[in-house]
């Protein structure tokens, strides 16, 4: 199992957002998580890539206890995480926010002309400032920075936030080339019928629990929007507090 | 909904807010009846807060108004709408943390109440009682932990006399036992006659209280009615969850 998440807790201040929170992931699996605002998506990717303390729990990777592991060393371990809001460096050009990144992973088959064969609008943007690109081409170039980390799992936060339908395909296109070349992948995604297409496995997050896990085979739109809600526990593996 | 006592206490009608380009309610109406618990509910900025902030009086619409009994009260400060009725209770609550429980709950008492000394007092114990506070009435307020700070936060609302009383998010965050005690304070505070509109994303916790359920998406009203119905509503699914079909 390359993640094995064990139980996890981890909190705002007073605030729990993620509660007991046990999950594992293959090599080669895309799992989406989806669920409603502040149902504790974002934490528990934070607190997987090392960007926010577990309270209590264990985060296994590839069998090692990384729980206490600061994040830069998670990401030479092979975790990256493309933050929601992206981050990027604005006064960088694309090329440097890439290389700021690929200097401190592993070694792999990611590198600047790898990114930009996965991501050929880029390609003609790399000596731009990455303050002056389009939304969706400051998703990409997150994503691509994440990429040069090269690494065994990678954690996309909300990939099409804010932008327009058209820039979220084009993204959805160049996470689908990297989930061809056989990444591991944990993605929230509010769409559910992106979510539903893009994922091996689906699990919905409701008030910082995991409320439903399934494959897009298994589950139903209605059963997912029912845990979303948590408007029906019937039918739903719903977990105990 | 057969109303008992169907009067209008608070509406919103036309109203619009931009923030510079960015247009964040888009023709909003309203109306809150005095028996009435409203749940509203929509996905990351659809502007539920804003609406809320606009019924407040914490901000000024850039169009439309807000009726507070038939009085147009949208040039009214926040301070004005908390004496003539309007309670809210914000989503991170920030009592003053030096003063303790009890004086955090007079402060509200004596802005919004119209009372005396010894009225305000009295309302303050009663206050304190119903949200299940009296007990650490003389606790600094800053030693308090999420729920009693949320009921903290209700308290000083309710403490203002309030007609209506608005709730930003004051489930986020608690436990299954302490949600079934939030649902029974409010519970408790509709049975005082006060009409509550609650902004909650917890929807099966709102859907526990409220008999009608208000969606937003994008600055608008997208659904209003029971909240079985609301919640069915595949243009309110949507909202959250993207369309079924590309």
């Amino acid at each position: 199992m390359l993640l094995e998440v064990q139980a996890l807790e981890a909190r705002h201040g007073l605030l729990q957002a993620v509660r007991d929170v046990s999950l594992k992931v293959a090599e080669g699996e895309t799992l989406a998580l989806v669920g409603a605002n502040g149902a504790g998506k974002t934490t528990l990717l934070r607190t997987i890539a090392g960007g926010h303390r577990a309270a209590a729990g264990r985060v296994l990777f590839d069998g090692t206890d990384v729980t206490r592991s600061s994040a830069h060393k998670r990401v030479r371990m092979g975790i990256a995480l493309v933050p929601e809001g992206r981050h990027l460096f604005p006064r960088l050009t694309v090329d440097e926010n890439l290389r700021v990144a690929g200097g401190n992973g592993r070694k792999g088959p990611w590198s600047l002309d790898a990114v930009y064969a996965a991501f050929p609008n880029l390609e003609p943007l790399r000596r731009h400032r990455a303050g002056t690109l389009s939304g969706g081409e400051q998703q990409a170039t997150a994503i691509g920075r994440a990429l040069m980390t090269n690494p065994r799992l990678l954690l996309v936060d909300e990939a099409s936030l804010g932008l327009s339908p058209v820039a979220v395909d084009g993204v959805y296109r160049s996470l689908q080339t990297v989930i061809e070349s056989g990444a591991t992948i944990i993605l929230v995604e509010q769409d559910l019928r992106r979510a539903m297409k893009v994922a091996t496995r689906i699990s919905c997050m409701l008030e910082g629990r995991i409320v439903l896990e399934g494959t897009p085979s298994e589950l139903t739109r209605e059963a997912v929007v029912d845990a979303y809600f948590g408007l029906r526990e019937a039918g739903t593996s719903q977990a105990t507090a | 909904m057969a109303s008992a006592d169907g009067t209008v206490v608070l509406a919103a009608a036309g109203v619009r807010k931009r923030f510079g380009s960015l247009v964040v309610l888009d023709g909003v109406d309203l109306t809150v009846r005095a028996d009435e618990a409203i749940g509203i509910v929509g996905p990351n900025g659809a502007g539920k807060t804003t609406l809320l902030n606009v019924l407040a009086g914490a901000l000024r619409p850039s169009g439309g108004h807000v009726f507070l009994r038939e009085v147009d009260v949208t040039a009214a400060s926040a301070a004005k709408r908390c004496r003539m009725g309007i309670g809210r209770a914000h989503q991170i609550p920030r009592p003053f943390g030096d003063m303790t429980v009890f004086e955090n709950v007079f402060v509200g008492a004596a802005t919004g109440g119209r009372l005396g000394k010894k009225a305000a007092y009295s309302r303050c114990i009663d206050v304190l009682e119903r949200c299940n506070l009296i007990d650490l009435a003389n606790r600094r307020a800053e030693s308090l932990g999420l729920l009693h700070r949320k009921r903290l936060e209700l308290a000083r609302a309710l403490a203002t006399g309030p007609d209506v009383l608005l709730l930003d998010e004051i489930g986020a965050g608690l436990t299954d036992a302490e949600a079934a005690e939030l649902i029974e304070t409010i519970r408790e505070i509709r049975r005082q006659k006060i009409a509550v509109v609650w902004i909650e994303h917890i929807v099966h916790v709102l859907v526990q209280v409220v008999a009608r359920l208000v969606c937003m998406d994008a600055g608008r009203v997208i659904a209003d009615g029971e909240p079985d119905v609301v919640m069915k509503d595949s243009a309110v699914i949507d909202a959250f969850l993207g369309s079924e079909v590309a």
